[in-house]
Formats: structure tokens, C-alpha cells, sequence
């Protein structure tokens, strides 16, 4: 019997809940979760050396190490960094093309829609509302949302609350609400790739 | 009881009252800054003045805070507004008073993007410097680019994109420039989030801006360099 490589899966913090959730099942038991801060969705000029940082600290204990961060806003310099250390990363633009998948995402023509995941809207008011500064100086939302139309909530678990909380965002932003179930996406093939 | 003495504005002499403007921009007072204007005016004041050394003075320091990450976009966009509110009453009173003009800009967010918070800073700042800026809101492709560059006789090009997504669009426009012959009648600028310098090499662009400050100097410069 041959062991299968140990993976490190290299995350962001936003993905955690799902990733960890995934890899209660079956054909993830070689694989490790490393999370780095969610809050870094805010601050995507800081990924890139943040995964730099963590894939030189804990390689050497992996037979590879995957990056579970799309473009994410980096302007490409996540791929450049991870190509120059030889590991791989999701593909496309950030966690809504790869839940929703690459191609379905790409086709739509939706520049004026806001996405919030199952995480985010957990944390709506942590990672939206609050680093905007919507809490304290809610005159701003027309200029961050007033070329916005609709919020769409990309549901990667069936859960009736957190619909109820998405289009409370929804309400709160000012924005039509529409729910689209994606389930884990491009998650979800994770294991394949070190079959 | 608060130990804090409210401060009136009409009392302070103009030294006093330019500083305490930039502080009121600082902290996004647009009310106190209509007010400064109002005052500085009615002291016979040049609008161009009021307008560099209160408001664009005072928008650089909140510009380098935020650089510095001591300041965050929250902050910005309320100084921004507080700026908006003062240049809404120079603004005409401008070219009657025989402001400087440095040359003329068209911007816009790229086809598929719609968020136009940079470009109306840099917008703002660029006016602030003395530009003509037509901002020609969001999602322009590039035939609406070049036409807005013909009819506004724009010596700039500005684009800007947040996405990963749209920023190539940028290249785009810039072969479009260069397919009907006209690339060299405009300096091309281009900003957002996601750019960066090698960015704006690649698709050849003039000059990458990294933010509204970086902007009006390097507009100042392309400027210069063209007429030399």
C-alpha cells in the first residue's frame, strides 16, 4: 500500500469553517489546515508575504504544501509568489468564482452585484460594516454602495437563519437580496489534485 | 462639564483659521469647512488661496496619513467629503478669478467596474491642483474613453479599476488608442487597488498611481516633460 503525500492546505481564516467541515469526510485524511487571519480580506497587499511567511515556516514538515487562496485582489502577486516557491493555489479571481465555479462565475454578467458567503455573513459586521466604518458614519454607504444593486448571497450550506441574517445585510446595504446555493465549489476538489 | 472651549471660527486670524480648517478636514467637519471658506471669502481671500493652502494642504496630510496607514478609508472619505463641500463653493468662483490651469483629464472605472471611489478622490485632488477633470463615472468601454479624450480635448487619460478582474480591460483601451493613432495625444494614467508599477509598464501605460497624491505629481511631471 502506498501512503498518500502529507498536504498542508495553506488557508484563509474565511474558508476555515468549510475546509474543516470537508475534512471530517472522507479523502482528506492526509491533508492538514493552516489558517491565516480572515482579516486579511481586507488588506490583500499583506497576503502574498503573509503566505510567503507561513509556507518557508512549515514546508519542511509537508511532502507540499497547497495554497487555499484564490487571486484574492493581490493584483497577481500571489501567484508570483507562489511560483517562484513552487507550490500551487485555487485558481481565479477570489472565493466567490471558485464557490460558484470558475466558468459559471466568468459567464455572468453581474459588475454590479455585492457577494456575501456563508462566513461573511457570519461576520457581516466585523469584516463589512464595522472596517468600513459604516457604525460610526453611516452617511458613507451611498459611497461605497450607491453603483451596487443587488447582494448576492452565496449559500454554502442550507441554513434558514443565516438566509434571514444575508438578507438583513441585504436590507441594511440598501440592495435587492437574492440567495444562490453554490455548496463548497472548487473547494471540494482540493484532494484530487494530490490523488 | 467639558474643559474643551468651542472655537469661533470668525475669531481666529487667517493664520489661525487656515490651520484650523486643515484640522477640521482631518476629522471630516464639512459644516466648519464651508464655514472657513465662507470667512476666508468675506477677508478678500483668492478662492485659488483658500483653495491650496486650507483645503489641498489639509487633504495632504490626510493623504499621507493613509499612506502611512495612520489613517484609514473611512477617515479619508469623510475628509473627502468635508474637501467636497468647500470646493462646491470655489469651484465657480475659480475661473472667474483667474485660477492657474495646469491641463485637462478624463477618468473613468474600466468596462465591469463600478467602483469609483479612487477616481473621484483623484478627481477631487486633481481639481484641487489646478486640472480640468471630466469624470466620466463608471464601466466605460473604450470607445467612450477616447470619445470623451476628443470632445473634452483631454491631455490625460486617467483609468482605475478595484478588480483583479477588469484591470486588464485597461490594456485594452490602450491598444485602442493605438489602433486608430492616437496614443501619443494622451498621457495615459492608470490606478486602483490590485495595480502596480510593473502593472502599468506591461500594458504601457505612462505612469501607475498608486494614490490620489501620486496622481497630481505625476500629472505635474508628464505635464512639464510634454510641453518641453
Amino acid at each position: 500500500m502506498t501512503m498518500k503525500p502529507r498536504i498542508l492546505l495553506l488557508a484563509c481564516g474565511a474558508l476555515a469553517r468549510e475546509l474543516r467541515t470537508m475534512m471530517a469526510g472522507p479523502g482528506w485524511a492526509h491533508c492538514d489546515l493552516h489558517c491565516l487571519p480572515a482579516d486579511l480580506h481586507n488588506r490583500p497587499d499583506q497576503i502574498a508575504p503573509a503566505v510567503e511567511r507561513a509556507v518557508l515556516a512549515r514546508r519542511d514538515d509537508y511532502d507540499d504544501v497547497f495554497v487555499v487562496y484564490a487571486d484574492c485582489g493581490t493584483g497577481g502577486q500571489l501567484q508570483a509568489t507562489c511560483d517562484r516557491l513552487g507550490v500551487q493555489m485555487m485558481a481565479g479571481p477570489h472565493c466567490y468564482a471558485f464557490y460558484d465555479g470558475l466558468e459559471e462565475f466568468a459567464a455572468r454578467d453581474e459588475a454590479t452585484c455585492f457577494y456575501l458567503t456563508d462566513f461573511l455573513v457570519r461576520q457581516f459586521d466585523a469584516f463589512v460594516w464595522k472596517p468600513l466604518g459604516l457604525d460610526r458614519h453611516p452617511e458613507l454607504l451611498s459611497m461605497y454602495f450607491g453603483n451596487y444593486t443587488t447582494l448576492i448571497y452565496q449559500a454554502q450550506t442550507d441554513d434558514a437563519a443565516l438566509t434571514a441574517m444575508a438578507q438583513d445585510c441585504a436590507a441594511r446595504l440598501g440592495l435587492a437580496f437574492e440567495r444562490r446555493f453554490t455548496g463548497y465549489g472548487e473547494l471540494a476538489d482540493i484532494p484530487a489534485r494530490f490523488a | 462639564m467639558s474643559d474643551e472651549e468651542d472655537i469661533i471660527l470668525s475669531e481666529l486670524d487667517d493664520g489661525e483659521l487656515v490651520e484650523q480648517m486643515q484640522d477640521d478636514l482631518y476629522d471630516g467637519m464639512a459644516e466648519e469647512i464651508v464655514e472657513g471658506v465662507e470667512i476666508l471669502l468675506e477677508r478678500g481671500w483668492v478662492p485659488y488661496d483658500i483653495l491650496t493652502k486650507a483645503l489641498v494642504a489639509g487633504m495632504t496630510v490626510v493623504g499621507n496619513d493613509f499612506r502611512d496607514g495612520i489613517l484609514f478609508v473611512p477617515e479619508v472619505l469623510l475628509a473627502a467629503k468635508a474637501m467636497k463641500a468647500g470646493m462646491a463653493i470655489l469651484k465657480p468662483l475659480l475661473a472667474e478669478t483667474g485660477a492657474p490651469r495646469m491641463g485637462k483629464m478624463v477618468i473613468g472605472t474600466v468596462k465591469g467596474d463600478i467602483h469609483d471611489i479612487g477616481q473621484n478622490l483623484v478627481t477631487m485632488m486633481m481639481e484641487g491642483a489646478g486640472f480640468e477633470v471630466k469624470n466620466i463615472g463608471i464601466n466605460n468601454p473604450a470607445e467612450e474613453y477616447i470619445a470623451a479624450c476628443k470632445e473634452f480635448n483631454a491631455d490625460i487619460l486617467g483609468m482605475s479599476a478595484l478588480l483583479t478582474t477588469t484591470m486588464p480591460y485597461m490594456k485594452i483601451v490602450i491598444d485602442e488608442l493605438k489602433e486608430q493613432g492616437l496614443r501619443d495625444d494622451y498621457i495615459v494614467m492608470v490606478g486602483g487597488a490590485p495595480l502596480n508599477e510593473e502593472f502599468g509598464t506591461a500594458i504601457g501605460a505612462d505612469a501607475y498611481c498608486k494614490d490620489a497624491a501620486v496622481a497630481v505629481e505625476m500629472a505635474k511631471q508628464l505635464i512639464a516633460a510634454k510641453a518641453a
